[in-house]
């Protein structure tokens, strides 16, 4: 039975790390109990309606290191715990690589951006609100879809890649760092690993209970994005019910390197359409080499939504990721 | 007419509270010794309560009792529809089973967990056309629909009757309501196009701001209520009987309300505020009752969907001749309201129809709480019959505003169901100003102009409702000091009616503003019975009682004057806070003078003697406590005459992007006739509120409950999808007639629900238009339909779905 409305926490011890030692050294003695806390727009609703609890967390918005937007070498790296706003703001960002500030600005409200966190918008929970709502569905431990059923409401539910789940991604940020092939940077008292943007997030498939790699005891810590797509030609379109403070129906996230009209390279994946981030890879080596024209962007837009299988609700989905993807196309 | 404050801005008293926080809502306040109450609510959509074990909460450390609908009803559940303040019999997801005390509110969750409540789960629906269907489950106990004085009753339609109304047809059912006036087949005989087809419209939650929170105290046998409403005196009355407290022993408190939009204008559409004052009654001591988002989602009221079949005729010259109508309409878990019927009488008012035919059917869902929402009716219409003007003018070859302006009403017509007068009607005007405003002649030419994949959409829409009662009555006061004080039992929802309708007893005695007080906020401070600010009546209902007040005590300060200085009240007049003679303006007394030399009369000047027969009970013990101490303008205002109309006119314009299915609304103008304008910047508030209210109706907000197990998917305020700011117009131009009504002493009617209904049109004949005249017979288009209808994907969905997507 669900529980009833509920709207106060329970007690929860909080650590609040201000360095990174001791932030991963409570992630790993916390293990699954140490609940990691960003900007709070994912965790507060659902220790509110206490339909996940935590003993304790770790808040993680005090350890600069992971912090700020820098230049390296081979691109930039991302704090994970750097805000919203400033990602959409960043000179350096904007200049190189737009399509994840364009992909930040879009990100729920200002209000929510500005204390959302990259980490936390990278790492949130799916958005079905079955599973929301606290019903024992396959991700929550149960036995089954209450979205993926006859009568289930499954408007913005995936048209690919259903594995018992039918969740998708809701983060706007994540198509773009897959598109711009960046690099997590997973960090624990063990050490660090470095993840692909594409392996870092996992379908039902895999994981059903998390839509992240993460393992407990690791942070998310940065994100490193190399120049490969710096000042691309870069796309970025969310369409959500609303225009503001709403979850993408579809996104889409692109980048491309054109010379004389010929697409030379191109790195497109769109949002909420599957669990994870999808990589058109298809759609891309149809582009490559190819000169842009609508008419191309009308052949690509057909192999985007091939091997989709629309829910009760979503069929609208298939044109939209198709034109989604012929605008990209078009630039 | 020159007037001191009528039609002038001003600074209502309660603005500088708003703007620094510091006023107070039911939730703000607190008591020496308060607990908080927290609601178990039901988690099935329809049950009956077989056990209640709490014994483990109550043995909980800060838990102080628990009420239930055992405590509430002693003799049993009043067996009719309409929320309970408790019950055992839920027939919704979120109706409160029970209230828990404690500590905190924390404490309170906790304890709450504790309990163990035994359901027996009983068949549920969701849509009434699966309840109508024969073997469908009925929402409440008893039946799926509830007779007037009868009770409950089941209403079947055959499977087949059913299948056919969902495949477009007409149903073939007898309709539980009808009326009809004209000769429809003769209307539809004449028509040169007729337009035949099904439509949806959506119910959707009133989502408040501020939710129904409530405390209350018992303090010397009184009980103390802070809770919100839209109008403290009508309110009043009601919870009274409600929590079952004599009226005299009631106190009501409500400064400031967050928002009401017809689900606070009378108790027993906010009965939960009783849960506080019987739990501190129980247990005594003050208890808080914050009420969650989710739990005002569930109880705070909703709109009635429709399930409708509609027929228009039009003549040849654009004349709608015929309007034929049937409406199987959502009542929700808890009974609702008259929507539908409204609906018909909308459309036989805005488009003087020739012929009408209504017939109407209400159904029993378990969704949520239903009841008057903005322009119950007329509204939901409203976006369904504008695109289907849009395309009779198409095929008749008439242009669109043109089709709209033939058959709309004007002073001297008559209207609706009742056929009744309009008071006046001042429609051509405002379509004059708006299509200026607009720059109609001009816009109408980029109608379905495509640019890439933007299509210029044009869009046109009226709106009514009737906006004006009486009955009702006015005090005011003129203390020793020379103030006036306007009693005033209209609520402080935002729209400054509380103030502004004092301005009209202020105008008649030429008071400066600064010279007067309202007096409201909580009803020992003895307010008249007002109307509920609800229906869009306010303005023109209260103006009247003040104006009546104001002129009774004007009457008795002449009196006065005229036994102090000699002559008859007839010789005198008054201006700059004196009565004096009209003769000799130096021979006179000041009002401060006349207030004192009336108390000391005392009898039928003080409010001690010669009240109005017709006074209202709850005026009288007003009266009886502010006897003596004053000299006071009693009133009652007797029926007034004909049908005091709201009307609206709004143009926009949108780009639609048929590749995305989003669009932005590039301009829209709305423009009022409501009579005088007292307070233009108010009236300004209301036309732009109303604005987004109808924006979403036409494309965004709608009910979603899961088929499977009734639970609700669009609770809060990301998933019910209200416009926010940045899906409405950055500007939206705004304008009145501003010409007087006959029936109101300063010329006023009313415009608030109106102002939704004309926007709601002209935005859905606007995404028709940009989809080359493709009526969706919905409200809301969405995103996803658009793109569905742009792609040629013809979904699997279930026709005239209600509380489900449309697919």
């Amino acid at each position: 039975m669900v529980a009833t409305s509920h709207d106060v926490m329970l007690d929860i011890e909080l650590y609040q790390p201000t360095d990174e030692a001791n932030a991963l050294a409570l992630a790993g003695s916390l293990g699954k109990d140490g609940w990691l806390l960003g900007g709070g727009q994912d965790t507060y609703g659902w220790l509110k309606d206490r339909n996940k609890t935590a003993s304790a967390m770790i808040e993680l918005t005090q350890v600069d290191a992971w912090k700020g937007i820098k230049e390296t070498s081979d691109g930039i790296e991302i704090g994970a715990v750097t805000t919203l706003t400033e990602i959409a703001k960043n000179p350096l960002i904007k200049d190189k690589f737009a399509l994840l500030a364009t992909a930040a600005s879009k990100v729920a409200s200002p209000q929510i951006r500005n204390v959302g966190t990259l980490a936390g918008n990278l790492a949130q929970d799916a958005r079905c609100w079955y599973y929301r709502r606290g019903l024992d569905c396959y991700r929550a431990g149960g036995n089954l879809c209450y979205a993926d059923s006859p009568e289930g409401l499954n408007r913005e539910h995936a048209i690919f890649g259903a594995s018992r789940c039918v969740a998708v991604t809701p983060s706007d940020t994540a198509p773009a760092l897959v598109a711009l092939d960046a690099t997590m940077v997973v960090s624990s008292e063990k050490g660090q690993r470095l993840v692909p943007a594409q392996d870092f997030f996992v379908g039902p498939a895999v994981n059903i209970t998390s839509m992240t790699s993460l393992k407990e005891g690791e942070i998310l810590t940065a994100v490193r994005i190399p120049n490969t797509w710096a000042n691309a030609e870069f796309y970025f379109e969310k369409v959500a019910d609303r225009n503001v403070w709403d979850f993408a129906l579809v996104s889409i996230a692109a980048a491309m390197k054109v010379s004389n009209g010929v697409i030379q390279d191109a790195s497109i994946a769109c949002g909420a359409v599957e669990c994870v981030p999808r990589r058109l890879g298809d759609v891309e080596n149809a582009l490559r080499g190819q000169q842009r024209s609508e008419q191309l962007a009308d052949q690509v837009a057909q192999i985007a939504s091939r091997g989709a299988e629309p829910l009760n609700y979503n069929h609208f989905k298939i044109p939209l990721v198709e034109n989604l993807v012929k605008r990209a196309v078009r630039g | 007419m020159a007037y001191m404050h009528i039609g002038k801005n001003f600074v209502p008293p309660d603005v500088n509270g708003k703007v620094t926080g510091r006023i107070k809502y039911a939730e703000d306040y607190s008591r020496e010794g308060m607990v908080y109450a927290r609601l178990l609510t039901s988690p099935i959509p329809h049950a009956r309560v077989v056990n209640i074990d709490a014994s483990e909460a109550l043995a909980m450390d800060g838990v102080f009792g628990v009420l239930t609908a055992d405590d509430v009803y002693p003799d049993g559940e009043p067996q009719g529809t309409g929320l309970k303040v408790l019950t055992n019999e839920p027939t919704l997801v979120g109706e409160p089973i029970l209230a828990v005390a404690a500590i905190d509110e924390k404490t309170a969750e906790t304890a709450i967990t504790k309990i163990t409540v035994t359901f027996e789960r009983l068949p549920f629906v969701l849509d009434p056309l699966d309840s109508l269907a024969e073997g469908g489950a009925d929402a409440y106990t008893g039946g799926n629909t509830y007779v007037f004085r009868q009770g409950f009753a089941e209403e079947k339609w055959s499977q087949d009757q059913v299948a056919s109304f969902r495949a477009g047809n007409e149903p073939t059912a007898e309709p539980q309501q009808t009326f009809a006036y004209g000769d429809l087949d003769a209307a539809l005989a004449a028509s040169a196009f007729v337009y035949e087809g099904t439509f949806t419209t959506a119910g959707y939650p009133h989502q408040s701001m501020e939710p129904r929170s409530a405390m209350a105290y018992w303090e010397n046998g009184k009980l103390y209520l802070h809770g919100t409403s839209q109008s403290l005196s009508a309110l009043a009355d009601g919870m009274a009987s409600i929590v079952g407290v004599p009226q005299e022993d009631f106190v009501f408190i409500n400064e400031a309300t967050g928002g009401g939009f017809g689900q606070r204008a009378r108790a027993n559409s906010i009965p939960s505020m009783a849960i506080p004052a019987k739990m501190s009654q129980k247990i005594n001591r003050p208890v808080m009752m914050r009420i969650t988002r989710d739990e005002e989602t569930a109880i705070g009221g909703a709109r009635q969907g429709f399930q409708g079949w509609i027929k228009v005729g039009f003549k040849a010259d654009g004349t709608m001749a015929a309007a034929d109508l049937y409406i199987v309409s959502d009542n929700g878990g808890k009974g609702g309201g008259g929507d539908a019927y409204s609906a018909a009488d909308g459309i036989s008012v805005l488009y003087q129809t020739e012929a009408v035919r209504f017939r109407g059917t209400s159904i029993g869902s378990n969704t949520g709480h239903r009841g008057a929402q903005r322009g119950p009716g007329q509204n939901q219409i409203a976006a369904i019959i504008s695109p289907i003007l849009d395309k009779a003018a198409e095929e008749l070859g008439v242009d669109r505003m043109k089709i709209r302006e033939i058959n709309t009403p004007q002073t001297g017509d008559v209207g609706g169901a009742q056929r009744q007068p309009f008071t006046s009607a001042y429609m051509p005007e405002a379509f004059k100003i708006a299509s200026e405003k607009f720059n109609y002649a001009e816009r109408i030419t980029r109608s379905r102009q495509r640019n890439g994949s933007k299509v210029t959409g044009i869009g046109i829409g009226q709106g009514y409702h009737n906006a004006g009662r009486s009955g009702m009555d006015g005090i005011v006061r003129l203390t020793a000091d020379g103030r006036l004080k306007v009693h005033n039992g209209v609520g402080n929802l935002g729209t400054y009616s509380y103030a502004s309708t004092s301005r009209a007893a202020a105008e008649v005695l030429q008071m400066p503003w600064e010279r007067v007080d309202v007096v409201t906020g909580r009803t020992d401070r003895n307010l008249p019975i007002t109307s509920p600010q609800d229906g869009s009546n306010s303005i023109f209902t209260n103006t009247r009682t003040n104006y009546g007040a104001a002129m009774d005590l004007l009457g008795k300060m002449k009196e006065i004057a005229a036994m102090e200085l000699g002559g008859d009240a007839a010789d005198y007049d008054i201006g700059d806070e004196r009565v004096f003679k009209s003769s000799d303006k130096n021979a006179g007394m000041t009002f401060a003078q006349i207030a004192q030399k009336g108390i000391e009369l005392g009898g039928k000047f003080t409010g001690e003697s010669d009240l109005p027969e017709e006074l209202n009970d709850f005026t009288k013990i007003s009266v009886t406590r502010l006897a003596g101490d004053s000299l006071m303008g009693i009133f009652h205002d007797p029926k007034h005459n004909d049908n005091p109309p709201g009307f609206t006119v709004t143009f926009t314009e949108i780009e639609m992007d048929v590749e995305t299915g989003k669009y932005d609304i590039v301009d829209m103008v709305t423009v009022g006739d409501c009579g005088t304008v007292v307070h233009p910047q108010g009236l300004k508030n209301q036309l732009v509120g109303g604005a987004v209210w109808g924006i979403g109706l036409a494309g965004y907000e709608r009910h979603l409950y899961d088929p499977q197990n009734g639970l609700p998917a669009s609770t809060g305020y990301w998933q019910s999808k209200i416009p926010t700011m940045m899906d409405t117009p950055a500007k939206i131009q705004t304008g009145w007639v501003d010409l007087p009504d006959p029936e109101n002493p300063v010329g006023a009617r009313g415009i608030g629900e109106p102002a939704m209904g004309a926007v709601a049109a002209a935005v859905a004949s606007a995404i028709s238009d940009s989809l080359d005249g493709h009526l969706f017979n919905s409200a809301p288009v969405t995103a996803d339909m658009i793109i569905n209808h742009v792609a040629g994907v013809t979904s699997d969905a279930v026709p005239l779905a209600q509380n489900n997507f449309r697919g």
